[in-house]
Order: structure tokens, then C-alpha cells, then sequence
């Protein structure tokens, strides 16, 4: 076994002329929290799912848990969990339904009372996907990426425009997983989520990785405070990187 | 039903899409309700041709008295009162076939190109001459025939049978697929272990569930409520449906291998069923269009497929015999099958 659990050297997609991913390298340690941090179009979201190979890139090698997409795919579906930013599940099954669905999938992994319990959606076993609540929701696509006892986690965005109750929930069930052994890697662009949640974080601009190290060093680095009183975050590291005022909204 | 089964991605991903229609009221009843509805409105408009009188219209009136009591007396024949500026309206209408101006002789104001109006002209012209004291050089021995399977209602049934199975194949599929896509719930189960041929293949299954009932509810229907003779049997009827379902399902899935948003797919769909609709025959014979775009017609699976249909309910006939159809409608099946999966977008 490894120790690297994700590794990419020198990913390059392109859409066109516009440049997604340009030469981006990145390691991912096992039993690791990884984030990648960007504004919307750094390419972060091009980045994880050509590791997720759902994508393929134009140039660069990909190798996760020591495996390649091209020759050991279905091996590795089966050892990952995936959360996508815009999935919708079907809104007409139950959460129940949903979950029996995707455990069909895996050959392995939990059964589905220990998942409700983990994502503690029990009491809402038998309603409808659509009438869950944006924070169920998210924990029921969790549950989905556990599904099969994954050793790796890939999420993009899971805590996007959830309440703060909900994020914090979502954050200790990833503390959850990380206990257990497991390694993560998710994209945010909420700086507080990567501070608590990360061991290391990559901030991505442009398809390229501007900055890497833990929070501390990033903050040490670049987030050095301006006024005594005030303490240096993540948020100043990252605006100080891609602060580009007026960003091309 | 034990846990191995019930686990098998396959049976999993087929009651999902089974529930998933069963949970939307109108999937449900334009599957099931409609074809009822249709054959009960059809069968009011349209309950026996021989039975329908000629509509005649007259100008209301003094100078028309003569005519009307000779019309009225008259078999078959059904008189309206028209007023002059109304007529054109009520001949395009088809509330009168037939205007009779009492003149001397008479003038016949009617539409040679309406079959109806011909024949109520024919009816009127007879009727008129035969007071005007006309001899009769014989009257014909007529035998009316009673035979069941020949009314529209009877021939209309397999036609609404087969466009049922082309519009609930094509649509359930095509549909459901496109609607997963929009919501990335397919790049979702491609992001998990699930084999692309299940999810495929568990399109297919679902949609066949539903088959027997498209096929038995109008067909029951029609025998009990309108006396429509069933002469073929069971099996053969089965075969031909489900490779009616099966070709039409292949087209469903290779027009939704890259559509991505529910207005083109449903733009595609009447791009290729309205045709079909108009030219294989459902609601009016096919043989009414020229001859030319004949083979046109007969190449058309929806044609192959409703010909079949007839051909087995009404006359019986073996599998043998519709064979040919069958052939034609299985092609329309494969090739756009091989082609859904070389295309298919997953993303």
C-alpha cells in the first residue's frame, strides 16, 4: 500500500480555448483532509472529477489509491465515495429506496440502517427525497457516497448553501470518517469549512495551484494581520492570493 | 421475494424507475386512462356508418314546403333547416352534406370532394325523382350483413393499441433518461460501480411492465363495451406488442443519448411520432395517401406495427402470416439500439 492516496502530476484540460486545469500537480497523503480552495471557474471542480475520472485529461497522469482509471476503473469505483455538486436525486423514491438503490451497486459496504444512523436520517426513512430539507438532502448524498465503506471521499462543494447548523453536522460526520482512517478530498470556497476540516489546504486560481501548505503556514505566510487586534484567517490568505477586486462577476 | 434478488442492481434499478412512474399521476393516466377515454369518445362520434343518416339542409320556409315533406318521409334522410348566409358553414362543418335549393328542377349545393356529401346528394337526387313519379325498372333484393369487426370502432382499437405503444415506449424512456441527465443523477451513478448495460436494460424491463395493461385495458374494453371480436390468439397478440414495445423503446433511447433538456426531447418526439400519427394509419386508413409515398408509409415501424396489430385481432391471423411486419418492426429495434449505446452520453 502506499502512502500517497491521490497523486496527479502536470493535469491539463482545456474546453476550447478556455484553459480549465493548466499544469496542475498535486499529492494527497492518506488518512489525509484535503481541500482545494478557488473562486467559481478556478477550475477546482475540472480538477476532482478528473480525478474522479469522469473526466478525461487533455495531458498528466492520475493514479488514486495506486491505481489507474484507464486499466483498474471498476476497482476503484468500488473502493470510493463520490459527492457531486449538482447531483439531484430522484425526488419520487424515498430515502430509503435511495440508498437500497445505490448499496446495489457496491459489492460491499454498509447496510442501510447503519447508514440512516450514521447520516441520522432514521426518522426520515420512508419520505420522499423531494421533501427533504437542503441539510437532509446533503447528508442522504453523503450517505450515498458511503454506501459502499469507501477508503476515499471526494466531495465538491458539500456544505454549499446549507445553514450553519447543517455544515457543522456535515463537518462532524467527516470528522466521523476521518477517525476511521479514511482520506478526503473536497473543494470549498468556504474558508472557515477548510480551516476546521483540512490538513491541507491548495488554493486554485486560474487552473493552477497558487498556494499549498496546512491552514498555519498559509496563515503565517500570507494572512500576516495588518492591525494588532485582529487575528489573521484563511479568508485574509485568500483574498490577499485572488483578490482581484472586481472579480468578473 | 429473497435479499439476493431484491440486492441485484438490476432489479434495483428497475424498481426505481417503476416507482418513479407509478408515483406521477399523469404518466399513469396517459398510459392507462387515456386510451379508454379515446376509444368512448370515438365510439360516440362514430357508433356505425351504415346506421348514419344523411343530413340535408333546406331554407327554412314556404317555398321549400314540398321538398321537406318528400325528404322528411324519405329513409335515412335527416332535414335542417339552413338559412342561405349559413350554408357554406354548415356544409364545412359537416352539420348538413348536402344543400337542396327548390327550385325547378332542383339545385344541389354540396362538396364533391366529401364522400358523404356525394353519396347524401345521390340519397337526395333518388328520393326526389322517385316522388316526381319516376318507375322504378326494379327494386334490388338487399341483405344487410351484420359483420362484427368491420365498424370503426373495431378497426380503430388495434390502431390505438399500437400508438399507444409507440408514444408510452418512446416517451417513459426518452423521458426519464433525459430528466436524470438534466439532474446529473446519470454522471452520479456513473461515478459509482453500477454497470452501464443494467441501467440500460432496466429502462427496457420497466417499460415493459406496463405493456399488458396498454394492451388488455382498450382491447377488454372494446370487446365488452362495443362487441370488438377478438379472433387472434393470446400469444400472438403478446409477440407483436412486445416487439412493437422493444423497437419503439431502441428509438426512445437513441433519441435521448445526448438531448439535454426536457423542450428538445419533447420538440424530437413530435418531430418523429407526429408523422407516424398522420401516415400509418391510426385514425384513418393509410391507403387514402397517393400512391407514391406508399413504400414511404410501409417502411414506417408505427405502420408495420398498427398492420400487425389488425391483421392479428381482427382476421386472426397466425404469426406466420404477419411475419414480414414483424421483420421490418425488430429492424427499427436493433439498429437504434447498437447505435444508443455507442452514443450514449453519460454526462
Amino acid at each position: 500500500m502506499t502512502e500517497t492516496a491521490v497523486a496527479c502530476d502536470r493535469l491539463r484540460k482545456a474546453y476550447g480555448s478556455v484553459v480549465a486545469v493548466a499544469d496542475l500537480s498535486l499529492a494527497v497523503r492518506r488518512g489525509e483532509c484535503f481541500g482545494l480552495l478557488g473562486p467559481n471557474g478556478a477550475g477546482k471542480t475540472t480538477t476532482i472529477e478528473i480525478l474522479e475520472g469522469l473526466l478525461t485529461p487533455d495531458a498528466g497522469d492520475v493514479e488514486v489509491l495506486g491505481l489507474r482509471w484507464r486499466t483498474d476503473a471498476r476497482t476503484l469505483r468500488e473502493r470510493l465515495g463520490i459527492h457531486l455538486q449538482e447531483t439531484q436525486l430522484a425526488e419520487k423514491l424515498t430515502v430509503e429506496e435511495t440508498l437500497r438503490l445505490f448499496r446495489s451497486f457496491y459489492p460491499r459496504g454498509r447496510t442501510v440502517d447503519e447508514l440512516l444512523q450514521i447520516v441520522e436520517l432514521e426518522g426520515k426513512r420512508s419520505g420522499r427525497v423531494g421533501k427533504l430539507s437542503g441539510g437532509q438532502k446533503q447528508r442522504l448524498s453523503l450517505a450515498c457516497a458511503l454506501v459502499g465503506d469507501p477508503d476515499l471521499l471526494f466531495l465538491d462543494e458539500p456544505t454549499t448553501g446549507l445553514d450553519p447548523q447543517s455544515r457543522r453536522q456535515l463537518w462532524t460526520l467527516l470528522e466521523q470518517f476521518r477517525s476511521r482512517g479514511g482520506t478526503i478530498l473536497l473543494t470549498t470556497h468556504y474558508m472557515d469549512e477548510a480551516e476546521f476540516l483540512c490538513d491541507r489546504v491548495a488554493i486554485v486560481d486560474q487552473g493552477r495551484i497558487i498556494a499549498l501548505g496546512t491552514p498555519t503556514e498559509l496563515i503565517a505566510q500570507y494572512g500576516a494581520p495588518r492591525v494588532i487586534s485582529h487575528h489573521g484567517t484563511l479568508e485574509d490568505v485568500f483574498m490577499a492570493l485572488t483578490g482581484r477586486h472586481l472579480r468578473d462577476e | 421475494m429473497s435479499d439476493a434478488f431484491t440486492s441485484k442492481p438490476l432489479v434495483q434499478l428497475t424498481l426505481a424507475r417503476l416507482r418513479e412512474f407509478l408515483r406521477e399521476p399523469e404518466a399513469v393516466f396517459w398510459t392507462f386512462g387515456f386510451p379508454l377515454v379515446m376509444s368512448l369518445a370515438l365510439a360516440v362520434a362514430f357508433p356505425s356508418r351504415a346506421a348514419r343518416d344523411v343530413l340535408v339542409g333546406l331554407p327554412p320556409g314556404q317555398p321549400s314546403e314540398s321538398v321537406r315533406s318528400i325528404l322528411s318521409g324519405s329513409k335515412g334522410i335527416t332535414v335542417r333547416d339552413v338559412r342561405p348566409e349559413d350554408e357554406r358553414r354548415a356544409l364545412r362543418e359537416g352539420t348538413v352534406h348536402v344543400v337542396v335549393v327548390p327550385t325547378m328542377p332542383p339545385t344541389y349545393r354540396f362538396d364533391p370532394a366529401r364522400e358523404e356529401s356525394r353519396f347524401a346528394r345521390a340519397a337526395v337526387d333518388q328520393a326526389l325523382k322517385h316522388a316526381a313519379g319516376r318507375a322504378e325498372p326494379w327494386v334490388a333484393r338487399e341483405q344487410p350483413q351484420e359483420i362484427p369487426g368491420s365498424r370503426y370502432i373495431d378497426w380503430f382499437i388495434p390502431g390505438l393499441i399500437g400508438m399507444g405503444i409507440m408514444t408510452n415506449g418512446m416517451w417513459s424512456i426518452a423521458f426519464g433518461i433525459v430528466q436524470s441527465r438534466m439532474r446529473k443523477l446519470l454522471k452520479r451513478m456513473m461515478a459509482s460501480p453500477m454497470r452501464r448495460s443494467d441501467y440500460l436494460l432496466a429502462q427496457l424491463i420497466a417499460r415493459l411492465a406496463f405493456l399488458p395493461g396498454e394492451v388488455l385495458i382498450p382491447l377488454v374494453f372494446a370487446a365488452v363495451a362495443f362487441g370488438m371480436p377478438v379472433n387472434g390468439d393470446a400469444g400472438t397478440i403478446a409477440i407483436v406488442a412486445l416487439t412493437g414495445a422493444l423497437s419503439f423503446g431502441a428509438l426512445g433511447l437513441v433519441m435521448a443519448t445526448r438531448v439535454r433538456t426536457i423542450e428538445a426531447i419533447s420538440g424530437l418526439m413530435n418531430l418523429v411520432m407526429l408523422p407516424m400519427w398522420i401516415l400509418s394509419g391510426v385514425f384513418f386508413s393509410s391507403a387514402n395517401f397517393p400512391d407514391a409515398i406508399q413504400p414511404v408509409i410501409h417502411a414506417l415501424p408505427l405502420t408495420a406495427l398498427i398492420d400487425a396489430l389488425r391483421a392479428v385481432i381482427l382476421d386472426g391471423a397466425s404469426l406466420a402470416a404477419v411475419s414480414g411486419e414483424l421483420s421490418l418492426l425488430a429492424a427499427w429495434g436493433v439498429v437504434p439500439f447498437f447505435l444508443a449505446l455507442r452514443l450514449f452520453s453519460w454526462r
